[in-house]
């Protein structure tokens, strides 16, 4: 069942849940800070209106400088802001940002500490028709191997706000991951976004495995629980929103709870978020785990449902998965 | 800024020599690092650290300060001698560089040592983490001057032309780029190696104000940053042509020097070399 302490949309499963991107989310929390943060700016790549910082440029105009295509300099010039007292967002797609300009954010922004905020836009195979170039599935393997990085997924549009809102308050180098299309809203303006918390969504009276999930693919992980759950299979669905630093404590006893867990994320598994719950685990708590995920492949043109069922990686994949690292116990 | 006097001119020349041989037995101590670049500069860091800079190095963080930003991390230490030399951290400290539990690392990193303004060494992003503070500035109705030096190897960058696009989009007149027109780099000349020229118009159809000079001429320095300051709406990029190696025989001009330290040897006949040049450097460029 719904864990009744995250105040949820009750209405998460029905056929016409509210859906809205989390790049939406992202604009409205610039927004948000842009009227309680004199010192956020925001840069963009000639992507403002994709990547959803149109309402803060408009907003904002003395705040908001246009880079053109050149992610490159977008970056450093972020670092330099981010050295004079300003809360700098960078706001591109994240093959490009962390992509075409990992060394210089590495260099300028990471490394040198200055107060900037990577917003990755149109993660994942969730960029869909695009293929596989706009598709960004490495991103978080990059930022997360990255000294002291703040790397946090967003679960929903809500979430996303927050998310974006909690780093322009606070100083210091984060990766944002934000996906294109409009996904299921699971919490409520009222569910709470602590950084750095797990956040079990999905609870049970002795569950015999754990899903792991982040971004929007959490949708997947919940649908997955309630169909097994009509199966005879209890699970619990936890919702890893900040990737680094993992909250180790939750993981290490949701794993000792329940025996068996399955990660479940829209990238490579190479890196992502199964990779962290595995080196957490693997030194404090050995635990069967199967990994949802892009496993060794790029992806392709199509819509994401298709994307996610050739994959690998939908609501039927996670079932499998969880059933399956059951019978590795 | 008033125009410099004949006596300050000396007084600098002086202050420049005396880097150049503390540069030699920092190299030295090292065992690493780049010998080329930090001579023919030293000239350059001695005029913003003793003359052209309003900082106070007992407030390294002072935020009206002017920013010097160095782009081509690796002749930092030329950036250390003039630091220590200011007042930013004992002379002493400079036998420290490149060693273990060092606040002057490698290639400068900015939370390592005050007055530092950013990390640096991969090469083709000072000028765009300059054009950060500029605007900043900017914002912030701030009177600081914004001042980034940059290799010219460096301009094969793609980030350094993105960088020179955006500055001159955002009209920072308050932004000066130096460029060390040594004409060497790691794998020969410039001009070889992927030619640069002509950066003077390169720039100017950028939209730049672009001011060519002796980069060893100190009073020529100088007197370039003064016009910089008085230009309005156009970002300035003063190219200074520098010997690199300069005030030691065996390593000027030669880009062997480039990314090496002198051996005992080589730096003694380098000393003694230097403790005779009082008036050496200036005599050539008269």
């Amino acid at each position: 069942m719904l864990n009744t302490e995250f105040k949820l949309n009750q209405n998460l499963f029905d056929e016409n849940v509210e859906k809205a991107a989390t790049r939406a989310g992202y604009g409205e929390g610039l927004v948000a800070l842009g009227e309680t943060n004199p010192n956020v700016v925001v840069l963009s790549a000639d992507l403002t209106e994709s990547v959803k910082a149109n309402a803060f440029a408009e907003k904002f105009p003395e705040r908001f400088f246009e880079m053109g295509v050149a992610e490159q300099n977008m970056a450093a010039v972020a670092a330099g802001f981010g050295v004079t007292g300003k809360s700098a967002f960078i706001s591109s797609y994240a093959t490009f940002s962390p992509g075409k300009n990992l060394e210089t954010l590495r260099t300028t922004a990471v490394y040198n500490d200055a107060n900037v905020k990577i917003a990755g836009h149109h993660a994942g195979l969730m960029t869909g028709p695009d293929g596989a170039t706009h598709q960004a599935t490495e991103d978080l393997a990059i930022t997360r191997s990255w000294p002291k990085m703040r790397v946090v997924v967003p679960c929903d549009s809500h979430q996303a706000a927050k998310a974006t809102m909690f780093a322009g308050d606070t100083y210091g180098p984060f990766y944002l991951r934000f996906t294109r299309d409009n996904t299921p809203i699971m919490t409520t303006v009222e569910t709470p976004f602590e950084f750095g918390k797990a956040q079990t969504f999905w609870i049970t009276e002795n569950p015999t495995a754990a899903i792991f999930a982040t971004g929007y693919m959490l949708f997947h992980a919940l649908c997955a629980a309630k169909e097994l759950e009509m199966e005879g299979i209890n699970v619990l669905v936890t919702n890893i929103h900040t990737v680094k630093p993992l909250d180790e404590e939750a993981v290490i006893s949701i794993a000792g709870q329940t025996g068996a867990i399955v990660s479940v994320e829209d990238h490579q598994v190479d890196g992502g978020l199964g990779s962290a719950i595995a080196e957490v685990l693997a030194k404090n708590r050995p635990t069967p785990q199967e990994f949802i995920g892009l496993q060794n492949t790029f992806g392709e043109s199509g819509t994401i449902s298709e994307l996610l069922t050739k994959y690998g990686m939908d609501t039927n994949a996670i079932k499998d998965a969880v059933k399956k690292v059951i019978g590795r116990k | 800024m008033e125009e410099i006097t004949e006596s300050k001119v000396l007084d600098l020349e002086e202050k420049a020599v005396e880097a150049r041989q503390l540069l030699i037995s920092t190299l030295l101590e090292a065992g690493s690092g780049h010998s080329a670049g930090p001579l023919g500069m030293a000239d350059i860091f001695t005029a913003f650290y003793f003359y052209i800079l309003n900082q106070d190095p007992q407030n390294p963080e002072w935020v009206d300060r002017d920013r010097l930003i160095l782009s081509n991390g690796h002749i930092c230490p030329i950036r250390y001698v003039s630091m220590a030399q200011a007042g930013y951290f004992p002379i002493e400290e400079l036998k420290t560089l490149r060693k273990i539990n060092s606040r002057i690392q490698g290639h400068p990193h900015r939370t390592a040592l005050p007055g530092l303004e950013t990390t640096s060494g991969p090469l083709g992003e000072g000028l765009s983490q300059s054009i950060g503070i500029a605007l900043a500035g900017k914002l912030d109705k701030k009177n600081y001057q914004v001042y980034c030096i940059t290799s010219d190897g460096e301009h094969q960058e793609g980030n350094t032309w993105e960088a020179i696009m955006c500055a001159a989009k955002y009209k920072l007149d308050n932004l000066t780029v130096v460029i060390d027109r040594n004409n060497i780099q790691i794998d020969g000349n410039t001009e070889d190696v992927m030619p640069l020229e002509s950066l003077r118009l390169k720039y100017e159809s950028f939209n730049w104000n672009v001011l060519e000079i002796n980069g060893n001429d100190i009073r020529g320095f100088v007197d370039a940053i003064q016009t910089a300051k008085t230009m309005r709406e156009k970002p300035t990029c003063i190219i200074a042509h520098t010997v690199p190696g300069k005030g030691v025989d065996f390593m000027e001009n030669d880009f062997t020097w480039h990314g090496k330290p002198p051996n005992d040897k080589e730096a003694k006949v380098a000393l003694a070399e230097l403790r005779t040049l009082q008036g050496k450097i200036r005599s050539e460029h008269q």
